[in-house]
């Protein structure tokens, strides 16, 4: 019996190495992962309290193993009586002060890394980029205020400093996680919080929403693209100049169409904020359609035709503002949709 | 088997089943109400873990349809929401009503007619909670019920979270002060506090905390419901309202619930580890002053719960401290668990089995914790499947591991019979790795990227696997259960009777009168003489503790039903509030009006328990000293 229990134990630590090392998650996803100053430090920490608890574990683990085998009952003993033993003083203050200095380890970095984390006005000074956050059932929108930019969804940020994310929210509490950059800050209602996050190298990280915020809580995703400091003027220039005009009939149509029926509360150029629903001025330079659908227009056209069916909450209308639009309508839109591109 | 349950069986069979329903209806005897709660968690435990698995299979593979959007929402409220108030708490309180006036020498609880009305408060609470699978749809916000989410943007679901935690609240409160007084004022003669099983010690704390944790949630709830009913403006941002005060009062409560759960576990598995290692516990007095400075510091860690809310260095540095202190005495108590397993005599019965499992599990759960602690580090666990991970090591590795070792390690002390140990160690093991194939995958997910409360993932993210492995984990838990109320039925059917001292080695007063124990508890007030009282009488060579009196009379309370009306009346009262909530404008009247109506049977019920004069009965000598000589 007891045999056959030891070796499963021993299996266990294999296991859970084995799964350590299948998969430390997607690169752009994964806190274990870190693709930036913020999170590398904060990874750091993950690593020294690791490090503290599994000597905790290991201690805890030997003696533990050990008094179940030397200690349990054998056959022949039952009458045998052990010595009742009150306590021992030394080894009760031993396991008191060493988790107090194992701690005191921890606590000794802890405590200047949650204030230079927090610390966003001396990034400012760096003249870090200012970007404003405000979160939406189940949406982002994202202004460069110096810039006088506004887009969705997609934020584009440069690679040679640190951005600051001014973050509130037009509903209910939502979360600000973009993993392999760093940790979390709430958006609330009502307040501004402030998060700094920089991006070592190009590249588009996965951000999602992280505070239970409704019914699509789990499809409120974005993106963060980083880019160098050259591409990244470019793109607010581009941004500023705004699309193309569309060339097909199809997409003329559909921008005539666009403005009857969506224009109240989507905005079109990088200019205008609008509160209700994402800008759209460069939707086809976007990763994905609302956020986490295929970028093509089957989906889009699926996407206009029934919001709700694909992202359940979504207050956007079927069929647009007048829920009448044919096929063939939303069609056209899509073709307009897919010519809002402002990168050459 | 007593002639008392004895004489029970005839009278039910000669009376029927509506008799038996209205001695159960009835009851103030702390051993039945211990068995009320025992179901009555144990029902509440089934649904919460169906609704687990419907969580589980949900998220087994990617982009999954099975529950969407707000019905995953609501399977993941109820599910919180009922294993924390509808399990966790009323398993504990029977555990509590069970073993407590046993272990100090009482003949029962300091107030036996509170006693009955916190269980039925909890327990039609628990159930008005529930209708709401009936009426529009469950609560969707969460356990935590976060505004202004839960309360301006979901439907219905959220007037029963507020009046169905608002009753069983108010239940678990009376039943803490009970404990309370019981534990202080009740106690044998030569029972010192010093000389108390360390159970009647968390549970003393536990009722302390629970004393000062409730009322800040009643309160909540209080705000929640004149937002969510009269319209009032409390965590109403857009007029002038704060809902991150919400989260503070909710986590002023929260923390403090966590202990108010897990140290009565940590009161078991010292009984539970002392006694079948053959020893007394290691420690004692370190013991009892790790549970209360616990008890003391889960007052001052609530902000850990919000480090990311955006409090700023200052509030989170100090909690972070705070919280890393908790670690200190907690380590304290697994080396003292240890150390009385040390030289002793393990037993591997089904009961030290559970409790020799918590241990690691615990262990693990805790080093979570503290790592948890680090502010900078928790903004990447906060709100990731790494604190499900977490507070699953914690409550179901914990408080549910301790609450099934103290099932098995009591069970033949309420009910007379012994669990069958082959069905329990099946129970162990499926129950035991199914708990880690399911959790421990969900730290790596977390760490990962996925935050909880996602009712889906996509695929390509890395999540299958850990997902996949912890759906699997789910069923084999779930197995385990299966097994465990077989086991149960068959026990209950033809089960070895329990003798008095049903494992033999027993320490405690408990184990010194009959199982189950007789109405009375004690035909004579034991005389303590030390710690583990029992073990040394029998180690002096006697069969019996030595009493404190002569043996008279035994005054007993009556039954009486007007706790189970001051519920029903206060039930009639949420329901008519939930139907006067008008999203878009004034409440409703007629609800209104069936609220005052059950307000008012309640103020009535109040003046004729006061006004009546109960003298209670008694239980004559000679009837003791007969049900004494058949038990033996």
């Amino acid at each position: 019996m007891k045999r056959k229990w030891q070796r499963w134990f021993r299996l266990l630590p294999l296991a859970a190495l084995a799964l350590l090392l299948s998969g430390c998650g997607k690169e752009g996803v994964s806190a274990l992962e870190p693709l930036g100053p913020v999170a590398k430090d904060q990874a750091d920490l993950m690593l020294i309290s690791v490090l503290i608890m599994v000597v905790v574990v290991l201690v805890v683990g030997f003696i533990y193993f050990y008094v179940l085998i030397r200690f349990r009952k054998r056959k022949g003993q039952e009458d045998y009586i052990p010595k009742q033993v009150e306590g021992n003083t030394t080894l009760e203050i031993v396991w008191t002060v060493i988790p107090i200095v194992l701690l005191c380890i921890l606590a000794v970095p802890t405590v200047p890394k949650t204030f230079s984390l927090s610390d966003t006005h001396s990034a400012k000074k760096e003249s870090a980029l200012e970007i404003e956050v405000s979160a939406n059932q189940f949406w982002w929108q994202f202004t460069y205020p110096k810039q006088k930019v506004t887009t969705a969804q997609d934020v584009v940020i440069p690679t040679d400093r640190p951005v600051v994310f001014k973050l509130t929210s037009n509903d209910v509490i939502h979360s600000f996680w973009v993993p392999a950059l760093g940790g979390k800050v709430d958006a609330n209602p009502g307040q501004v919080t402030t998060l700094k996050l920089e991006a070592d190298k190009e590249g588009t990280y996965r951000g999602r929403c992280a505070e239970l915020c409704g019914s699509s809580h789990a499809l409120m995703y974005f993106n963060v693209k980083a880019v160098s400091s050259a591409e990244f003027d470019r793109w607010i220039k581009e941004m500023k100049a705004g699309p193309d005009q569309p060339a097909s009939a199809s997409a003329k149509q559909g921008e005539q169409l666009f403005k009857q029926n969506c224009m109240s509360c989507h905005a079109v150029g990088a200019s205008q904020t609008n509160k209700l629903a994402p800008n759209l001025t460069n939707f086809a330079d976007r990763k994905y359609i609302a956020g986490f659908l295929d970028h093509d227009k089957k989906t889009l056209e699926k996407w206009i035709a029934d919001p709700s069916a694909l992202k359940p909450g979504a207050t956007m209308p079927a069929r647009g503002a007048s829920g009448k639009l044919t096929d063939e309508q939303i069609k056209q839109i899509a073709d307009y949709l897919f010519t809002l591109s402002v990168e050459k | 088997m007593t002639t008392h349950a004895q004489s029970l069986a005839v009278s039910s069979q000669r009376k029927g089943f509506l008799h038996w329903l209205w001695t159960w209806i009835t009851t103030v005897d702390h051993k039945k109400i211990a068995i009320l709660y025992l179901f009555g968690g144990g029902l509440f435990f089934l649904i919460g873990g169906i609704e687990a698995l419907l969580i589980r299979i949900q998220l087994a593979v990617p982009n999954n349809h099975f529950l969407v959007g707000s019905e995953y929402n609501q399977v993941m409220t109820m599910h919180g929401t009922t294993m924390i108030f509808l399990a966790a708490m009323p398993l504990i309180f029977a555990m509590m009503n069970a073993v407590i006036p046993l272990q100090i020498g009482a003949r029962d609880v300091a107030f036996p007619f509170v006693n009955a009305l916190g269980f039925w408060l909890f327990f039609l609470g628990g159930i008005v909670l529930n209708t709401s699978w009936f009426f529009g749809g469950a609560p969707a916000g969460g356990w935590t019920a976060y505004t202004p989410l839960a309360t301006e943007y979901l439907g219905s679901g959220m007037d029963f979270y507020i009046l169905g935690l608002q009753l069983s609240g108010a239940g678990t409160l009376m039943g803490a002060i009970n404990f309370l007084v019981t534990i202080i004022n009740m106690r044998a003669p030569g029972m010192t506090f010093m000389r108390m099983p360390l159970f009647c010690w968390t549970s003393l704390v536990t009722s302390a905390l629970i004393l000062f944790a409730f009322p800040p949630l009643t309160v909540g709830l209080f705000f929640e419901f004149f937002d969510h009913i009269f319209h009032a403006n409390f965590f109403n941002t857009a007029n002038g309202g704060n809902g991150i005060i919400w989260e503070h009062i909710f986590w002023i409560f929260g923390h403090p619930e966590v202990y108010i759960l897990v140290l009565p576990a940590f009161g078991i598995i010292s009984e539970v580890v002392a006694t079948f290692s053959k020893k007394r516990l290691f420690g004692y007095s370190s013991m009892v002053f790790a549970t209360v400075l616990i008890g003391f510091l889960s007052f001052m860690v609530w902000v850990h719960h919000m480090f990311t809310v955006g409090l700023g260095p200052v509030a989170n540095a100090v909690f972070a401290i705070a919280t890393m202190t908790i670690a200190v005495p907690t380590g304290i108590k697994i080396f003292n668990w240890l150390f009385t397993m040390w030289g002793g005599q393990i037993h591997f019965t089904t009961a030290n089995l559970f409790a020799i499992g918590f241990i690691p599990t615990f262990v693990m759960g805790g080093v979570t914790g503290v790592m948890l602690a680090v502010p900078p580090a928790d903004a990447q666990y906060h709100d990731s499947y790494f604190v499900v991970a977490h507070f699953h090591y914690v409550i179901l590795g914990g408080v549910v591991f301790g609450l099934l070792a103290g099932v098995f390690y009591w069970w033949p002390k309420m009910f007379g019979r012994m669990l069958n140990e082959t069905l329990g160690k099946i129970t162990f093991w499926f129950f035991f790795l199914g708990f880690h194939l399911t959790f421990f995958p969900q730290h790596f997910l977390g760490l990962m990227g996925m935050p909880r409360r996602y009712f889906t993932y996509l695929p390509g993210e890395h999540f299958e696997l850990g997902n996949m492995l912890s759906s699997i984990g789910a069923f084999g838990m779930a197995v385990g259960v299966i097994v465990l109320l077989i086991n149960i039925v068959v026990t209950t059917a033809k089960g070895k009777r329990a003798k008095g001292d049903a494992w033999g080695i027993g320490r405690t007063l408990e184990w010194s009168i009959a199982s189950p124990a007789p109405e009375y508890n004690f035909a004579q007030t034991p005389l303590v003489k030390g710690i583990d009282a029992f073990w040394k009488e029998k180690m002096a060579g006697n069969k019996k503790m030595t009493p404190a009196e002569p043996l008279g009379d035994v005054h007993m309370p009556s039954p009486t039903v007007i706790p189970f009306l001051m519920s029903l009346s206060l039930t009639l009262a949420s329901f008519g509030f939930i139907f006067a909530a008008n999203q878009a404008g004034k409440p409703h009247t007629g609800g209104l009006i069936t609220a005052a109506i059950g307000i008012g049977l309640m103020l009535l019920l109040m003046l004729i328990h006061s006004i009546k004069d109960d003298h209670g009965f008694h239980i004559h000598k000679e009837e003791i000293m007969r049900i004494e000589k058949e038990a033996e």
